[in-house]
C-alpha cells in the first residue's frame, strides 16, 4: 500500500523551527515539506498595504534549511500563502529571497510561483456575472465597492500546486492558499484519499501546535495512506496523544466537525483518534462531501483612513469616578474645535477614546466596563482621511484633554500623564476587510497565473 | 462557590477568520465537566447575553469525547475595522474564566 509522509517544518514561516528536527524529520523519509506562510488573522493591514509581515532574516534562515535539505532528498517544497497575505508583492517579496537563497548556495532547480491576486476587473467581471457569493457573516460588496479597494486576492485549493508539481517544480511558491491544500495537493496528486489528505492537512497547518506540550515552535510529520494517518511529531522531546491531536482540529476553526475547503467539505464527526505508541497517533474515519459547485474564497482589504493615536495614563481619583463624561464632555469642546480650526466635520474622521482598564480590550462586548482600578490607560485614537488631518486632529484633542476641566478641582490642571515626548504618534495607513466571499470557478486554476523559473 | 477556571485546562478565545470568533473551553477531567454541564451555566444564552449578541447568532457544541465545549460567535467587529479592539481575537474569552458555577 502506497503510503506518503509529509512534513510541516512550522505552523507558519516566519516563527521558525529547530534544523535538528527538520534534519531528521527527513531522514526518517519524506515526500515533500511545506510551510505556511501566511493568515489573515494579524488583520487587514499586510493585504491591503502589500508589505509582507517579516522579518526577512527569520524567513531566509527558515527557507534555506527547507530548500537545504528537500534538494538533498530530492522532494519538492511547498510554499503557501507567501509573505503573509498572499498578494503579489507579498509573492515577490518571497520568490526574491528564494533566488537570492539560489544564488549564494550555487543551488539550481526549477521554481513554480503562483499569483493569487485577482486584478479588480477580473473580480468585477465575475462579480456581475453573479459568480460571487457572500459568506456569512460579511462585508456588503459592490460594484464601488470592488472599485475602490485596494486588493484582492483568491484563497487556491489543492489544484494549482498540483500543475506547478506536475510542470516538475521543486519548490512552489504560492500566493494565498488554503492552508490544509499545502499538505493535500501533493497526497492526492499521488492517490491519497481527500478524506485522509484533508484532514491531515488541517492536522500540520500548524506545525508543532498538535502536540500535548508545545514547548516552541517546530516541524510536524505524518505518514498517509488510503484509510488514514499517523502523526508523531519528529521533534524526540514532543508527543501527540488522541487529545491533542483532536483537539487541534478546534483550533481557529468555527465548526469543530465541518472544515470547508475548496472543493468540499471534510466531516470528521465520525473521526477516531486513537494511539499507536505513546507520542503517535493514527487518525481515520473523516469523510470529504464534495461539494456541487468549485468555489474559492476571496479576500480583499479597502483603504479606510490614515491612524494617529496619543497614550496617557489618568491617575486622578476625581477624573476617574466620572470617566465617561468627563471624556464626553472633552469630545463635544473638541468636535466644536476641530470645526473651527479645521473646517472638519465630526462625521469627516473617527475620534476613539480607548480606556484600558475599563473596555479596553472587548470594547462594547465589555460586559464589565465599570472602572475599579486606581488608574486607566488612554488611547487617544484617530482615524482622518489623509496622514496630515490626523496629525493635525489629534493635538487638539490631547492639549484640550489634557487641561479639561472637572467640577471638584478649581484652577488649571493637567488630567494627562504622557509618558513620551512627543505624546503620540501617526500609525500610517488603516484598511479593513472588504470582502468575505466565494467565487464560482469552472477551472479551479483559472484565477491563479503560474510562472516556472530555472534557477 | 467555584469559577469556571477551577474546572477546566483550557479557556480561549480566537478568530476563525476575520469575521467570527470562537471559544473553546476544555475540561480538566470527566467530573468538572459533568459538574459544569450539570450546573446549566454555560449555554448559549449566556454567550449571547455576555456578548451582546443574537441567540440565534452563538453555536454551541458540547464534544463528549474532548470533555471540551466550543462556541462560535460572530465578531463584533470584523477583525482590524477602525473601531476593532483585538485583532486576533485572543481576549474575549474573559469574561467567561471567573465565571461562578453552582456545585452540581
Amino acid at each position: 500500500m502506497k503510503k506518503i509522509r509529509a512534513i510541516a517544518a512550522t505552523g507558519n514561516l516566519s516563527t521558525g523551527f529547530r534544523e535538528e528536527t527538520l534534519v531528521r524529520a527527513v531522514q526518517q523519509g519524506a515526500h515533500f515539506i511545506g510551510c505556511d506562510a501566511g493568515t489573515t488573522d494579524s488583520g487587514p493591514y499586510y493585504l491591503g498595504s502589500g508589505n509582507p509581515r517579516g522579518p526577512r532574516e527569520g524567513t531566509k534562515r527558515n527557507l534555506r534549511l527547507m530548500i537545504r535539505e528537500a534538494l538533498n532528498a530530492g522532494i519538492p517544497v511547498i510554499i503557501g500563502s507567501a509573505g503573509h497575505a498572499g498578494g503579489t508583492p507579498h509573492l515577490n517579496w518571497t520568490l526574491e529571497i528564494v533566488r537570492e537563497l539560489a544564488r549564494e548556495n550555487a543551488w539550481h532547480f526549477t521554481l513554480a510561483a503562483i499569483d493569487s491576486e485577482v486584478p479588480k476587473e477580473h473580480l468585477l467581471k465575475a462579480f456581475l456575472a453573479g459568480r460571487i457569493a457572500p459568506l456569512c457573516p460579511a462585508p456588503e460588496l459592490h460594484e464601488t465597492s470592488i472599485r475602490q479597494a485596494e486588493r484582492f486576492v483568491a484563497m487556491m485549493g489543492i489544484e494549482p500546486i498540483q500543475s506547478a508539481l506536475n510542470a516538475g517544480a521543486q519548490v512552489v511558491v504560492a500566493g494565498r492558499c488554503s492552508d490544509v491544500a499545502i499538505y493535500a495537493a501533493l497526497p492526492v496528486l499521488e492517490g491519497i484519499p481527500k478524506h485522509v489528505a484533508f484532514h491531515a492537512g488541517k492536522i500540520l497547518e500548524c506545525g508543532s501546535a498538535a502536540v500535548a506540550q508545545r514547548f516552541y515552535s517546530d516541524c510536524m510529520a505524518a505518514e498517509l495512506d488510503q484509510d488514514g494517518f499517523t502523526v508523531e511529531p519528529p521533534n524526540p522531546t514532543f508527543r501527540c496523544t488522541p487529545q491533542s491531536v483532536a483537539a487541534h482540529t478546534l483550533y481557529e476553526n468555527a465548526d469543530p466537525y465541518h472544515l470547508v475547503e475548496s472543493g468540499g467539505v471534510v466531516d470528521t464527526t465520525a473521526a477516531r483518534y486513537d494511539a499507536t505508541s505513546d507520542r503517535a497517533v493514527r487518525v481515520s474515519g473523516a469523510r470529504f462531501i464534495p461539494s456541487e459547485k468549485y468555489t474559492v474564497k476571496i479576500e480583499g482589504a479597502a483603504l479606510a483612513g490614515y491612524r494617529s493615536i496619543v497614550v496617557a495614563g489618568i491617575r486622578d481619583p476625581l477624573v476617574l469616578r466620572q470617566l465617561e463624561p468627563f471624556l464626553s464632555s472633552l469630545r463635544t469642546v473638541v468636535e466644536r474645535k476641530i470645526e473651527d480650526s479645521l473646517k472638519l466635520s465630526r462625521d469627516a474622521y473617527t475620534l476613539q477614546f480607548r480606556i484600558y482598564g475599563s473596555n479596553g480590550s472587548l470594547g462594547r462586548a465589555e460586559p464589565c466596563p465599570q472602572v475599579e482600578g486606581h488608574e486607566v490607560g488612554l488611547i487617544i485614537d484617530v482615524v482622518a482621511p489623509s496622514q496630515s488631518l490626523a496629525a493635525d486632529i489629534l493635538p487638539i484633542v490631547w492639549h484640550t484633554g489634557l487641561h479639561h476641566p472637572i467640577p471638584e478641582q478649581q484652577g488649571l490642571i493637567s488630567n494627562l500623564a504622557f509618558p513620551f515626548s512627543p505624546p503620540g504618534a501617526d500609525m500610517g495607513p488603516v484598511y479593513r476587510f472588504c470582502a468575505n466571499h466565494v467565487w464560482q470557478l469552472d477551472d479551479p486554476c483559472k484565477p491563479f497565473r503560474m510562472a516556472i523559473e530555472h534557477l | 462557590m467555584r469559577e469556571l477556571w477551577e474546572f477546566t485546562k483550557l479557556i480561549r478565545s480566537k478568530n476563525a477568520g476575520p469575521f467570527e470568533l470562537t471559544f473553546d473551553i476544555m475540561f480538566k477531567d470527566e467530573n468538572c465537566f459533568r459538574e459544569v454541564m450539570a450546573s446549566g451555566k454555560l449555554s448559549a444564552e449566556l454567550i449571547a447575553q455576555l456578548y451582546k449578541v443574537d441567540r440565534k447568532q452563538v453555536r454551541f457544541w458540547v464534544i463528549e469525547s474532548l470533555l471540551t465545549v466550543k462556541i462560535s460567535i460572530p465578531r463584533p467587529v470584523f477583525s482590524g475595522d477602525v473601531d476593532d479592539t483585538d485583532v486576533y481575537g485572543g481576549q474575549f474569552h474573559g469574561p467567561l474564566v471567573r465565571l461562578p458555577v453552582e456545585a452540581g
